[in-house]
């Protein structure tokens, strides 16, 4: 044994010499806690791949931190006539292979992104309706069926391929590089899926430019790993630190940590549309009619939660109370609404009041994994529950199984009966939750996706179809903000808490925290 | 013995066929990735697009009917979650796994066989006791714990080693491995060690128990009779005598180590196929599963023929035919 640990450590001295020499100033390493799939951008539409991809690519529109737009590769847009958006192309930007940017290749990733094979989540919902037209070089016309105010939003989600390098270009062409040719501040520089992505300086780069000569990126997935990655120099920032560690970080004097609120909301989601519901029992065990459906029982389960303990004793106070689908900085939200008071008797008497008195059993349902602390919340939760007399038990399910069931798993239709879960808008704006979780299930509009509890209330679907064909700012905001507050008035759903994302950097970095969750280079800065 | 390694090929197609049957309809049961791949904001065309686009919309006799007709092609399917052939993104991560469980298996042979040998020559030495009881510890403490711990000790305490990843790698006799580097050698010496200090334990108790019997066998007190001198009696005579269970042992723990070195590839973010494997789980990548199992389950045939091949080598009383299929 003796002999093993001093081999073991003569080892380990070279080596850690040969590391010091090694070290550049110039080079950055992050560690994220989850890896992309490809470096095709048009690949799968999910957040680990857009968030890396975009600092090779780039988009017409981009958001800034808290997600409002700024120009991307479009200077600026606005609306012709209602159906037609005009967008001014920014001028003498090149491709990493030298070639000039113009409108034909926009008129291209509209091409591209919808039809990329084997994609497992395509951006066909981005793209679908929408048609381009080039106008000039540096013009295109985007053209809609109906007004599309939001379209400048979607379009932030789209990043543009070039269609020199992309025009039959597969999803293996871009992963080895030779089509991940972008306008972005970084270069493609490797790509080995399950080790690391590298990224090299870009110097013909149109604005600001790249900090480093090579920044990589390492798919560290067990949160202890990726703090203890950090502390001992080998990443310089980590995303997604586990919650558990926050208060022992914030002493650690070789780290800064970089905290925002997310645009997501962590809610309960109830069975609406059965009559009897099949996770809901009288405590003797008979069947009852689903309680779900009496306003009184959502308001009582509301009262019943103590938000402020979930807040400070299972999220460690990384997260904020919620009161409607969205943190009071996004767009559309209401600005009256506060979050339910925590009120025992006062969810006893509204049980009571519903015919409930001795109240009911119930299960609840959630992931385990997917979201922060999600198991520890929904035991707190059912203790709560419990408290008020709705006897709760919980079963928490592997995510890919869970949300399987939680949208279709009866049938084509929701499984179960009050469910935990979560919700980012990726627009940013209250249109991106409303429609998908509260509007009425309907295939042909693209409304209630996500509507796992089939709320349905005619009159929040007018106002939101109102609203997303207003397409000045502060009339739909107004519009938007009225159907939360209709929403949340009626209980569709019950909002427990907004994460907050938490960053750690080395001392002397610093990450800003960006509400979409996207861990960037271009948001780190020295001090 | 012709004969013998192709009867044992034959029964490994069965047990390939068996086992992709339960595998594809076992996954199939948990339930399909598609809720968890899509993007949240896709409406329900974009959902049954992407179920179409999987081919999950086809009944699950017809999938596996699909998946077999390809397999006979040497085509295990797309994964769903990186659109690239299953065998592919496999392969891609199986050499960072393999020389993860050479250097395990080295580090166990190095350290176990001399400390286990010492052991039982000197069953009653106080560096004996010491050693077994070490043996013990290395038994009983989960490897993700210790991980945590090498990690904690050696790159965040003391600095001195990386505390996750592989490193540079080199080419050398026509093979790439990050063994041939100084980095990469630093970056393997606590994955290693992690998977290597159970193997270790195991090779030692082994060793021990071993030399502890033949020491009282007649042809070691014949070889000293003779006069023989006592490095050979145990360099020769007695080693080779104790080596069979060992290299069984050994052969079929390569095999878990290649197979399953999940968890501590896992903690040390290690590109290998244990990561690449539990990811597939978690996410239901059926076509990694099932081609992941198919060469893990080939994988284990060849390991036992080549055990049985160097048995016979080991010891010539050992005959490879009926007796030993």
């Amino acid at each position: 044994m003796v002999r093993k640990w001093l081999i073991g450590s003569g080892i380990a001295v070279c080596a850690s010499l040969l590391a010091v020499a090694t070290v550049a100033a110039e080079d950055l390493k992050i560690g994220l806690s989850a890896e992309p799939s490809a470096m095709d951008p048009h690949f799968h539409n999910l957040t680990p791949n857009n968030a890396i991809l975009s600092h090779i690519f780039e988009r017409l529109v981009e958001t800034d931190v808290v997600g409002k737009l700024v120009p991307g590769l479009a200077l600026s847009w606005k609306v012709l006539d209602g159906n037609i958006w005009e967008f001014k192309l920014r001028p003498n930007v090149k491709w990493h292979d030298g070639s000039p940017f113009t409108a034909d290749d926009v008129a291209f990733t509209f091409e591209r992104a919808p039809n990329v094979p084997n994609s497992p989540s395509s951006f066909a919902s981005a793209i679908k309706g929408k048609t381009v037209k080039k106008v000039d070089d540096l013009t295109v016309h985007i053209a809609t069926a109906a007004p599309a105010p939001l379209l400048p939003t979607e379009l932030t989600n789209v990043l543009i391929v070039s269609r020199k390098s992309g025009d039959g270009a597969k999803t293996e062409e871009y992963n080895s590089g030779k089509a991940a040719i972008g306008t972005g501040a970084y270069k493609f520089g490797a790509f080995v899926p399950g080790d690391r992505i590298e990224m090299l300086r870009n110097a013909e780069y149109w604005g600001a430019k790249a900090a480093y000569d090579k920044v990589t990126f390492k798919p560290i997935k067990a949160g202890p790993a990726r703090v203890a990655a950090l502390l001992a120099g080998d990443v310089d920032i980590i995303d997604d630190v586990p919650t558990a560690d926050i208060e022992r970080l914030k002493k650690e004097p070789k780290v800064a940590l970089s905290q925002g609120v997310s645009n997501r909301v962590i809610y309960f989601h109830m069975d609406q549309f059965r009559d009897e519901t099949p996770f809901i029992k009288a405590k003797d065990g008979s069947a009852i009619k689903n309680p779900l459906r009496d306003k009184r029982v959502r308001l009582a389960i509301s009262k019943a939660i103590n938000r402020d303990a979930i807040v400070s004793r299972v999220m460690e106070g990384v997260a904020l109370p919620a009161s409607q689908f969205l943190a009071d900085q996004f767009f559309g939200v209401s600005k009256k609404l506060k979050p339910v008071a925590y009120d025992l008797d006062g969810a006893k008497k509204l049980l009571a009041e519903a015919g409930f008195p001795n109240g009911f059993k119930m299960t609840l349902h959630g992931p385990n994994g997917r979201y922060t602390n999600d198991v520890k919340i929904a035991e707190a939760v059912a203790q709560m529950l419990t408290r008020a007399g709705i006897e709760t038990s919980i079963e928490t399910l592997p995510p890919a199984v869970f949300f399987n069931r939680a949208s279709a798993g009866a049938g084509g239709q929701p499984e179960f009966s009050f469910i935990l879960v979560g919700w980012s808008s990726d627009t940013s704006e209250t249109s991106g939750s409303l429609k998908p979780l509260v509007g009425t299930f309907d295939k042909d509009k693209g409304f209630g996706t996500a509507n796992r509890g089939r709320y349905s209330n005619p009159g929040l679907d007018k106002l939101v179809t109102e609203a997303l064909a207003t397409v000045d700012d502060g009339k739909r905001g107004e519009l938007l903000a009225q159907a939360v507050e209709l929403a949340i008035d009626d209980v569709a759903i019950i909002p427990s808490h907004y994460p907050v994302n938490t960053w750690a950097a080395k001392k002397g970095l610093k990450i800003a925290a960006r509400s979409n969750e996207y861990t960037l280079v271009t948001s780190v800065t020295k001090d | 013995m012709t004969a013998f390694i192709l009867r044992r090929l034959m029964q490994s197609v069965g047990v390939v066929l068996a086992m992709s049957l339960i595998v594809f309809f076992g996954v199939h049961v948990v339930g399909d990735p598609v809720y968890l791949l899509i993007n949240p904001q896709a409406d329900q065309k974009d959902i049954e697009a992407a179920i179409r686009a999987l081919g999950l919309d086809r009944p699950i006799w017809e999938q596996y009917w699909h998946f077999l007709t390809g397999a006979l092609r040497g085509d295990l399917g797309r994964s769903f979650i990186f659109g690239e052939p299953a065998l592919k993104v496999i392969l891609q991560r199986m050499p960072a796994t393999i020389e993860l469980a050479v250097a395990a298996v080295m580090m166990a042979v190095v350290f176990g066989i001399p400390l286990g040998l010492y052991a039982g020559l000197k069953p009653n030495s106080p560096i004996s006791k010491t050693i077994m009881a070490g043996s013990i510890v290395g038994f009983s403490l989960p490897t993700f714990w210790v991980g945590l711990v090498l990690i904690m000790v050696f790159a965040v305490m003391l600095g001195w080693l990386p505390s996750n990843g592989r490193g540079q790698t080199a080419t050398y006799l026509g093979l790439t491995s990050s063994l041939f580097t100084r980095d990469g050698l630093a970056h393997i010496l606590l994955p290693a060690l992690n998977l290597a200090l159970l193997k270790i334990s195991l090779v030692i108790r082994l060793t021990r128990a071993g030399t502890a019997e033949a020491l009282h066998q007649d042809y070691i007190k014949f070889a000293r009779a003779k006069g023989i001198a006592e490095s050979r009696v145990i360099g020769v005579h007695l080693l080779k005598n104790i080596l069979i269970p060992v290299v069984t042992v050994l052969g079929l723990e390569f095999g878990n180590l290649v197979a399953f070195s999940v968890v501590t590839e896992t903690i040390f973010s290690w590109p290998g196929m244990g990561k690449l494997l539990i990811q597939a789980i978690q996410s239901l990548d059926r076509p990694i599963i099932v081609a992941y199992l198919i060469l893990i389950v080939l994988m284990f045939v060849v390991i036992n023929l080549v055990v049985d091949v160097l048995y016979s080598l080991l010891d010539p009383r050992v005959r490879l035919g009926e007796g030993s299929a």
